[in-house]
Order: C-alpha cells, then sequence, then structure tokens
C-alpha cells in the first residue's frame, strides 16, 4: 500500500530561539533549520513499514520555502521513494496545510497518511485531525504503535492517563507521538542516493487550494524572565504562598 | 561538561568559498559533489558525532582500553558506536566506487574527519588507519589482494594497521629488523611492532595489518624495506575467514592521552612465522607508503584542528558560565561571567582566530590534493601536487603544534578548573599532545619542508604561493576597515621570502645551519599562510556585508577574527623571520660534550 508522510521545516531544537526586534515572530533567517522531530517519527514509520512489506511506496510531502527541499531530501534518505513540495513563501497554518494536503491525498490516492501530531515552533497540533476532517477519513492522533491488518489498523494512542487501544479503518489519517519509535541515523550511501530521487515542485495555485494566512499574529514576545526564588520556612508558609502568591492552589 | 556542536557555518564558508568546491565539482567525477550534497553529508556527519562519538569521549578517556587474555577490550560503548559507524556507511565516504565506497574527495572528507576528531579522536583513529590500509592497497595491491580485502575494509566490517614502527626503527625506519622469508605465495613474518594503533580488538572481525619488513636477501637501509599484508585471521578463498595468524597483541602501552585507543605492541611469528602477502614488489615498501602520506599527514593536521575547535567550544562554554568578579572599572553591581574580563575575550580571539585560519588552511591543502589527483590538465596537476606537497607538512606541524597551545590555553580560561578532569578541558591537551609526534614529528615536518620542498626547488612552489598571498594583498588595497590585516600581511610575507631566500641560498652549503631553522621556518610559514587565508576569508566577508547577501552576524565575527590574527598572530612572524635567518649560530653553538 502508498503511504504519505509529511515533514516540516522547523529551527532546530537545539538552537536558542530568539524574537524578532519588531515582535513579528521569531528569527528564522541564518538560523539552522532541520525536519521537526515528530515527523521524523513519522517518516521513520514509514520507512519501517516499507522494510516489513506493509507498504510499497512513501511518498513525503513538505510545505513551506524552496529550502524545505533540504528537509524532503533528508526524508528520502530515511527511505522515503518520491518528495512533493508545495512552495509557498507564505506562513502556513493549519488549515492551509490540510487543504493542501487534502488535494494532495486526492491526487496520489494512499491508503494511510502519518503526521507529525504536531510541529515544534508553533506547536499548533492541529494540521492531522483537520486533514481527516476534510477528508472524512478516520483519525488516530498521538499513536505509539501501529499494525496494518488488511482493511484497517490497530493503534495505540497516549492519552491523558494511559494508553488507548482502537481498531481504525483504512484509509485513515495518524499522527505520531515520541514513543512510536526512534528514528535512524541516515546513511552516506542514501544520503548519495536521496540526491536522484524525483521531487516534484507544485505551487498552492496548481492544487487549486488558497494558502493565505487566515490568523494574524499580533505579537510575539519571549517568556517572562524566571526571578530568583526565596526560602519558606516552613510548609505553612509554602501553601500560603502556592495560594495566596503563585495561586495555584 | 559541554557537549561538542559541529561548526557546520564556518565549515561551510571555509569549503565553498576558500577551498573552492566549485573547482571542486567540476573535477572528474566529482559531479555529485554539490554544495547540497556536501551540506547533507556535513550535516548528518554532525549528528552522528554529536551524538554517538562525543558522549563516549570522555568516558572512553577515563575507562581506557584494556588488555586481558590476550584480547583488546575497546571502552564501553566503542564497539557499539562503531557497528553504528560502519551501519550508517561512513566508513566508506572516500572508499573507491568499486569497492562499496562512495568515492567523495578529500574535500568533503577531510572536513567530515574533522567532526569525528572533534567529537572523539580516540575512536576516529580506528576508521583512520583503515582508510591509511585502503589507500595503500588500493594503489599498490594486486587485484586479487584488492578483490579479497578492499570491499570489508572499504564498508569497515575489517579495520586496517600500519606497523612501521619497532623499537629500535622510530623517526629512521631504515632500521626496520622484522623479516620476511618467501613460501610459496606467501611468506613468513617474524618481529616485533609497537605503537600500533587499534592493533588488536573486537569491534570488528578481522584486522589487516600492514607490515613493512625485510626480505632474506634485501639491501640495507630503507632501500631493503618490503611491505606486507598480514590478516589477523586468514581469509579463505571463499572470503570466510579461517585460522588465526600468528599475531598477538602482547601489551597495550600505558598514555598521556587517546586512552580510548589501543596502542599495541604486535608480535608477529613466534612458532613459524605469520603469513604475510607482498605488497607490488619487493624492497618497495617505503616508496609505497609515502603515495599516502601526503593524505596521512593531512589527516593528523585535521586532528589538530579537530582538538583546537574542541577546546575554543569548551572554554567558550565555561566562559560564558563562570560568574566571578565585576566588569573592568566597576566597584559595585552584579558580578558578570568571565567572557566579560578582556584578558579572557583575549584567549578566546586567540583560539577561535587560530583555529578558523588552521581550518581554512588545512581545507585548501584537502583542496589541492583533489586536484592534483583529479584534475584533466596535467601542468595543473602538477602545479596542485607540488602545493599540496608544500602545504601539507605546514598543515601537520603548525595545526597540531598550535593546537597544543590552544588546548593549553583552554585549560587556562578555566583557571584552576582546567587543571581538574572533569571540565574535560585537560583530555583535550593531552589528546593533542601526540599530534605533533606521530606521523612524523614536526622537526621530521620542518626538514621535510626545507629540504625537499623548500631547497631543492630553489623555492619555487614556496615563491608561487608567495606570489599569490601578495595577490591577496593587492586585494586589501581598496578595504580601508581592512587596512589592520594588509599591513600585518605586507610585513609576514616579506618575513616569509626573507626566510625562504636565506634557506635556499644557505641550505646546499650548511644544511646544519638550514635545518636548525627548520622549524621556526616552519612555524613562519604556517603563522603567514593562516593570516593568508583569514585575509581571503575577510575579503569575502566584507563583499558578503556590502552586498548586504547571508549571515551578517557570521561575517561580521569573521571578519573579527581576521582582525584578531592580524593584530596578534601575524606580527608573530616577523620574529619568526629573524629566528630563521639568526637563530642557527646559537643553536649549534655548544658543543654536544658541553651538554
Amino acid at each position: 500500500m502508498k503511504v504519505l508522510v509529511t515533514a516540516k521545516r522547523v529551527i532546530d531544537p537545539y538552537v536558542k530561539v530568539r524574537v524578532k526586534s519588531d515582535g513579528s515572530g521569531v528569527e528564522t533567517a541564518n538560523i539552522k533549520m532541520t525536519m521537526n522531530p515528530f515527523c521524523e517519527i513519522a517518516v521513520e514509520q514509514a520507512v519501517r513499514m516499507k522494510e516489513a512489506g506493509v507498504v510499497s511506496e512513501i511518498v513525503v510531502v513538505s510545505i513551506g520555502a524552496q529550502q524545505c527541499q533540504e528537509t524532503l531530501r533528508t526524508a528520502m534518505a530515511m527511505g522515503a521513494d518520491r518528495g512533493i513540495l508545495v512552495e509557498t513563501a507564505d506562513e502556513v497554518q493549519p488549515l492551509a496545510v490540510a487543504k493542501a494536503l487534502k488535494a494532495i491525498v486526492d491526487k496520489e490516492q494512499p491508503k494511510l497518511v502519518i503526521m507529525g501530531k504536531q510541529a515544534i515552533d508553533d506547536d499548533c497540533n492541529q494540521s492531522g485531525q483537520m486533514l481527516a476532517a476534510l477528508l472524512g477519513w478516520p483519525q488516530a492522533a498521538f499513536i505509539s504503535n501501529i499494525a496494518v491488518n488488511g482493511d484497517g489498523a490497530e493503534v495505540t494512542r497516549e492519552i491523558d492517563g494511559g494508553l488507548e487501544k482502537l481498531s481504525i479503518r483504512l484509509p485513515a489519517v495518524v499522527t505520531t507521538d515520541l514513543r512510536l519509535n526512534e528514528p535512524r541515523y541516515v546513511t552516506l550511501p542514501n544520503i548519495m542516493k536521496a540526491k536522484k530521487k524525483p521531487l516534484e515542485i507544485i505551487k498552492p495555485d496548481a492544487l487549486g487550494v488558497d494558502m493565505s494566512p487566515r490568523l494574524t499574529t499580533l505579537k510575539v514576545q519571549e517568556p517572562a524572565k524566571r526571578g530568583a526564588g526565596v526560602k519558606v520556612a516552613d510548609v505553612k508558609e509554602l501553601v500560603s504562598k502556592l495560594k495566596n502568591e503563585a495561586r495555584v492552589i | 561538561m559541554p557537549t561538542y556542536t559541529a561548526p557546520l557555518k564556518d565549515m561551510q564558508f571555509v569549503i565553498r568559498e576558500l577551498a573552492g568546491l566549485d573547482e571542486i565539482a567540476a573535477l572528474p567525477g566529482c559531479a555529485e559533489v554539490s554544495a547540497d550534497l556536501v551540506d547533507a553529508v556535513l550535516g548528518e556527519a554532525a549528528k552522528f558525532a554529536q551524538e554517538v562519538l562525543d558522549p563516549l569521549n570522555c568516558s572512553g578517556d577515563k575507562q581506557g582500553a584494556r588488555l586481558a587474555g590476550g584480547k583488546v577490550i575497546a571502552p564501553d560503548g566503542f564497539a557499539l558506536a562503531y557497528k553504528q559507524f560502519v551501519a550508517a556507511g561512513w566508513n566508506g565516504l572516500s572508499g573507491q566506487t568499486a569497492f562499496g565506497g562512495q568515492g567523495l574527495p578529500h574535500s568533503v572528507a577531510l572536513p567530515v574527519q574533522e567532526m569525528w576528531s572533534s567529537a572523539n579522536m580516540a575512536f576516529c583513529l580506528c576508521p583512520m588507519l583503515t582508510a591509511g590500509v585502503l589507500e595503500a592497497v588500493g594503489h599498490h595491491g594486486s587485484a586479487a589482494q584488492q578483490k579479497t580485502f578492499l570491499p570489508k575494509l572499504t564498508s569497515g566490517e575489517w579495520t586496517g594497521t600500519m606497523n612501521l614502527t619497532e623499537p629500535q626503527a622510530g623517526s629512521d625506519l631504515s632500521a626496520v629488523r622484522a623479516s620476511a622469508v618467501p613460501e610459496g605465495d606467501h611468506y613468513r613474518i617474524r618481529g616485533t611492532k609497537i605503537f600500533i594503533t587499534w592493533g588488536e580488538h573486537e569491534m570488528a572481525r578481522n584486522i589487516v595489518h600492514l607490515v613493512l619488513a625485510r626480505t632474506p636477501d634485501a639491501p640495507e637501509g630503507v632501500k631493503g624495506i618490503s611491505l606486507f599484508i598480514v590478516p589477523k585471521f586468514l581469509v579463505n578463498a571463499d572470503g570466510s575467514l579461517g585460522e588465526r595468524n600468528e599475531v598477538k597483541c602482547v601489551s597495550i602501552e600505558h598514555k598521556l592521552g587517546i586512552h580510548a585507543s589501543p596502542t599495541c605492541v604486535l608480535a608477529y611469528g613466534d612458532d613459524k612465522g605469520a603469513i604475510g602477502y607482498l605488497v607490488g614488489a619487493e624492497n618497495r615498501g617505503l616508496e609505497y607508503m609515502f603515495t599516502m602520506m601526503n593524505h596521512a599527514r593531512l589527516g593528523v593536521g585535521m586532528e589538530g584542528v579537530a582538538l583546537a575547535e574542541r577546546a575554543c567550544q569548551f572554554a567558550l562554554d565555561y566562559a560564558k558560565t563562570r560568574v566571578q568578579g565585576r566588569e573592568i572599572g566597576q566597584r559595585s553591581g552584579d558580578r558578570v561571567t568571565i567572557i566579560h574580563h578582556p584578558d579572557v575575550r583575549r584567549m578566546l580571539m586567540s583560539m577561535r582566530a587560530q583555529t578558523e585560519a588552521m581550518r581554512a588552511l588545512a581545507y585548501v591543502a584537502a583542496a589541492a590534493l583533489d586536484k592534483s589527483k583529479l584534475h584533466p590538465d596535467e601542468k595543473q596537476r602538477r602545479r596542485q601536487q607540488a602545493l599540496v606537497d608544500l602545504l601539507t607538512p605546514i598543515v601537520k606541524g603548525w595545526c597540531t603544534e598550535q593546537a597544543v597551545e590552544i588546548a593549553s590555553t583552554g585549560i587556562q580560561v578555566h583557571g584552576g578548573m582546567g587543571f581538574i578532569e572533569e571540565t574535560g578541558a585537560a583530555q583535550i591537551l593531552r589528546d593533542a599532545r601526540i599530534t605533533t609526534i606521530y606521523e612524523g614529528t614536526t622537526g621530521i615536518q620542518a626538514n621535510d619542508l626545507i629540504g625537499r620542498k623548500v631547497a631543492f626547488e630553489q623555492g619555487a612552489t614556496a615563491k608561487a604561493v608567495i606570489a599569490q598571498m601578495r595577490g591577496v594583498v593587492g586585494d586589501l588595497d581598496q578595504q580601508p576597515t581592512l587596512a589592520t590585516m594588509r599591513t600585518a600581511l605586507v610585513a609576514g610575507v616579506t618575513a616569509l621570502e626573507t626566510a625562504t631566500d636565506w634557506l635556499v641560498a644557505t641550505f646546499p652549503a650548511k644544511p646544519a645551519m638550514a635545518t636548525a631553522a627548520a622549524v621556526p621556518y616552519l612555524k613562519l610559514f604556517g603563522t603567514v599562510a593562516g593570516g593568508w587565508q583569514m585575509a581571503r576569508a575577510a575579503l569575502v566577508a566584507q563583499k558578503q556585508l556590502a552586498a548586504g547577501q547571508g549571515d551578517a552576524g557570521f561575517y561580521r565575527a569573521k571578519i573579527a577574527s581576521a582582525l584578531f590574527y592580524a593584530g596578534h598572530i601575524l606580527p608573530q612572524a616577523s620574529a619568526l623571520g629573524h629566528t630563521v635567518i639568526n637563530g642557527s649560530a646559537s643553536t649549534l653553538a655548544l658543543d654536544v660534550a658541553d651538554f
């Protein structure tokens, strides 16, 4: 079966993020970028399913600037077969992503879409769910296990307070949680091979999708600096401070 | 302890702007070497170096390699890391494609090696030695030998070693005594080899030793040494492993640094003699070794760059976190991190500026090595060969000597904590200390430089390089903001030219006087060549800034490094030049008997 995975290009998680001086967003120019870690898990899962003989073809999709080609090459070096870049200079927001992906899914007809549960830049955690809704497909978000059997799949979801096991019909959209797998190191021969794999670049217009942002960012600012701690004399004072100053209990 | 982060931005800058990636990509067989491929390779190698090799660096140093029951046990985690290294295909980076390698040029392989060495030099030595065997057998082995040994050495399933040194034969290999007696299609090897890096271990299924030995009728001296392949396990006709050969590790050395890398004493043939296979023709062993010398020496020079980089990162991390004292001139207010103190800044800048200069020179030499092998025009190949021949002893000698100094400065930045092992700063100095010694000491490099590389050709290539440096001086004319660089570079180049003239004139008539000045000359050349590269870097940075292109912060920092180099490092050239020309008499004034 064919699988579609998504790979978002984000600021490297080890880079210290800086807010732009005009408060319009965070600084991304000349900053190390990488594949969103949850997307890496999604790609890894697809590759493992291919290695296990469950999957026959992996198509990886990225949406964003021209440089997202690097992210797609990384996914292809991990084992994806071909890449599609929906190239746009606009800020990509979840609904636009879901619409663009729906157009690609309609064209590619995959039996399963695997996405990261969220991107570590905006932490939206919406695109997968929206895509499933637009397609009218079953969805299982935050999965830590998946086993495909025929026209369905057994998945384990990570939910508040435990694990939830579900049977879903395919085609479906699933999103990955951290414990699903540990992504592999890309091998050198596969980096070389990835260069030769097909990479298609599409504009949103060609998909008939309006990707212009619907949400307006008013202001981005750094979190307040943490003040110095204080020593409390006893438990009573601690409880009182938590209640009256911190107002958390 | 801080963690190592590969300096990808500077590496990419140097590869593209100074080493000339476009020219490399235009070489036959290098069409694949595009900027995005290089970025992808460097990016993934950085990840592997940071996440797999770096975490084992300190623990490997503490635990060290051990010898137990004839077996050498690598520190915990090393065998698994090696397995991952092989599985990820890194061992085959520059190996011939015919044997499963990726055939990438030195211009890519050496930067990748920089990251392995920065992250974990002791580990990196194992694949480096394998690369040496690959190159020697790849050039001089028979088709059958290549078929038997190269695929598994390329993948890293087997590792390789170099067996040159014996107790009485160190820098002077003419004293080699190990013997090789012909027997049918092979030889029987006997003798003891010392200082064999990764000479025995259990990380790979087989080890392929390259051994220098003498055949029964061999002439005396260096012209009577042959090269043999002696596998730890004999290889059957079908490629499977057969009997254990007669080679064993009788002890491993207790060393100042690179504790995780077992340095073995290997005993060959204590019964019938170890089975060895002659590489190429008899008595030409040393000549074969020389064919891969430039590469091996550049590799060790790169270790100097790598450890200097690690030292920079550790010192910077400490200077940014350690709070001590107030800003100079302030009597009250908050205490500040020590990076605010001018002398700490001076140390950090000196480490950084020199490391960047060393990296630039080493990568430029790697590019020359590629061009010397691959350029379609024979004249160009010869010119590049002469250039890489000249630069190799400088990169090896100068980068490693500076690395020791930089690692020492790194400790100084840490103050008392640098003297304590737990900061990791001391290990860098201990590990760096071997780099000025193995693969030819600094003295040997300097002798090679002044003799074979400068005097014997009347300084022709050196003069060509000096002319290129003067070209850069010309480019600096139009850059008022780089005026201090121009002044310093002019003085440095003049000192280098004068010293070169003196060497060419002195060497034939008074070889002892010339040789006594060899190391100062090597340091002079390194210092000026580093300034040459920093000036080139500053010019590129200036141009990009003027055009408003790229990462302005990076370019401004590059110019700051270059100007520091001009103010603090390049002026040393004049003093070194003075020493070259006037220092030898005092070096030799005291008679041996009077010491």
